[in-house]
């Protein structure tokens, strides 16, 4: 276990600035509701680590893998984005995995506590987190263009259903990492909520995705330090610091 | 023998039961405009769809190998929302300035004007999703024309939409297939203009009804077949549509 803050800060952050990074082409993507809904599968798999006595970062990732590999298979195959599938899908693995999860975990797993991350995990994240930034970065304007026009990003070649893998992949695996600190029940808000508010005050897109890395960074860090301080659970408080960005950001597009 | 850039054989596309395309074959060879025309419903849209390999379908299409394509949707629709300049829209395909600034004057933007709206700096700074229907067409052709694409697939804008006022989209495509040597397939609703600009022309009504130069297959038994009756209307005031 960590009792490093200053190392906390630095998990909590770079694990928000690929959640805030993703989440960007979530919100357009207008898949928001769906990223929610995914971090809820990571319950029973956490569940099930828990009982085999494995990490549940492990756990989450591979139940996360496998409805990844779903979404991205109904994308494909549907014109219309089958949401009501996902909705049943993802309430029902939140049903069974609040069932299986041993009750002293379950809180944990439901609104996490950074405080149990131990070193390996917490340097783990923080080397992921580095990857999936570069990653990303390489695939934003294939990703972009596919979010524009499939169209438009066919006709110059780009492979969109293997573009959507590697983004559904991430997206798996940052919730995975974000399930240990914020939860199960709030990682889909660390996704979503800085994007959200980068979209209220960008007019260019190289400032969106700087907008809704900051706040993906500055919502984890003065989360986990309020959390820390007063001995709050850290999911809480992180997903309210978000809010309160978000409200900012939506009385500033307001006002402007 | 003439270069054959796309060979499409036997081409079938259906949704669930209904068949909207039947045996479709043809050839489009380098430098010809090939126009495509038909009712609404005909299954042109569709055409460039499974051309572009965005649907199933049965049968073959064949393209040369490394072609590169334009491709100019009919609509798009981007939300004004969107945090995307237009110059950040270019930059998805090609970072060059010089490039982007090429395209824009080619279809008709200038360096400077009396209409702020027409001036390629102040285009390139606002936001995609808020530019007129015709800018955006405008910007469509630009984006497809970057990359100097072998094949420009272009499918009607909704008719009414004039580019700028002393432009039509058509003039616009002509003067491009003097200057680019363009490839063009092009989905039309007026005849007018596929016998002002196509080279040969497929009438579509879900299965292909005719093909060849426009002068000798628009004739008025095929027209009928097309369209159905009152062919007339279409050749006198091709607004119609």
């Amino acid at each position: 276990m960590i009792d490093n803050l200053l190392i906390l800060l630095l998990v909590g952050g770079f694990v928000g600035a690929a959640a805030g990074y993703l989440g960007s082409f979530m919100v357009l993507k207008r898949m928001s509701l769906v990223g929610d809904a995914l971090s809820h599968v990571a319950l029973p798999g956490m569940a099930i680590a828990i009982a085999l006595q494995k990490s549940p970062i492990l756990g989450a990732f591979i139940a996360l893998t496998i409805a990844i590999v779903g979404i991205w298979f109904l994308e494909k195959k549907s014109t219309l984005y089958p949401e009501t599938l996902v909705g049943i899908f993802f309430t029902t693995s939140l049903a069974l995995g609040v069932l299986i999860t041993p009750e002293p975990d379950l809180l944990e797993a439901l609104f996490g506590n950074i405080e149990k991350i131990t070193m390996i995990e917490g340097l783990l994240a923080i080397f992921l987190s580095v990857i999936m930034i570069i990653t990303i970065k390489k695939i934003s304007n294939k990703l972009i263009l596919g979010i524009i026009s499939e169209e438009l990003a066919k006709s110059t070649g780009i492979n969109i259903s293997k573009i959507n893998f590697i983004y559904l992949f991430l997206v798996g695996l940052v919730v995975a990492l974000g399930v240990k600190f914020v939860g199960t029940l709030l990682m889909g808000a660390l996704v979503i909520i800085p994007a959200a508010s980068a979209k209220n005050i960008s007019k260019t897109i190289t400032n969106y995705y700087f907008f809704s890395i900051l706040f993906g960074i500055t919502s984890a860090v003065i989360g986990v330090l309020i959390a820390s301080f007063y001995h709050f659970s850290s999911g809480p408080i992180v997903v309210l610091t978000s809010i309160f960005f978000f409200i900012i950001t939506f009385l500033t597009k307001k006002l402007l | 023998m003439e270069d054959i850039l796309l060979k499409v054989t036997n081409l079938k596309v259906k949704y669930g039961q209904n068949s909207i395309l039947n045996n479709v074959s043809f050839d489009v060879k380098e430098d010809e405009t090939l126009a495509i025309i038909g009712p609404n419903g005909a299954g042109k849209t569709v055409l460039f769809r499974a051309l572009l390999g965005l649907i199933p379908y049965e049968g073959k299409i064949e393209w040369k190998a490394g072609l590169k394509i334009g491709y100019v949707p009919q609509k798009l629709f981007i939300e004004p929302d969107l945090p995307l300049t237009t110059q950040e829209f270019f930059n998805l395909k090609e970072k060059n300035k010089k490039e982007v600034e090429n395209v824009l004057l080619l279809v008709g933007f200038k360096k400077d004007s009396t209409d702020k709206n027409h001036i390629i700096n102040q285009i390139l700074k606002r936001k995609i999703g808020v530019l007129s229907g015709g800018e955006l067409q405008r910007v469509l052709i630009a984006w497809a024309l970057l990359g100097h694409p072998d094949i420009l697939l272009f499918d009607e804008p909704t008719t009414g939409i004039d580019i700028s006022t002393e432009e039509t989209i058509y003039g616009l495509l002509h003067k491009l297939q003097e200057k680019e040597k363009l490839t063009i397939m092009l989905i039309s609703h007026e005849l007018q203009v596929v016998y002002n600009y196509a080279t040969n022309v497929i009438c579509l009504n879900k299965e292909k009804v005719c093909i060849g130069p426009p002068r000798e297959v628009l004739d008025k038994e095929s027209l009928a077949k097309i369209f159905g009756g009152h062919v007339g209307i279409y050749l006198h005031d091709h607004h119609e549509l």
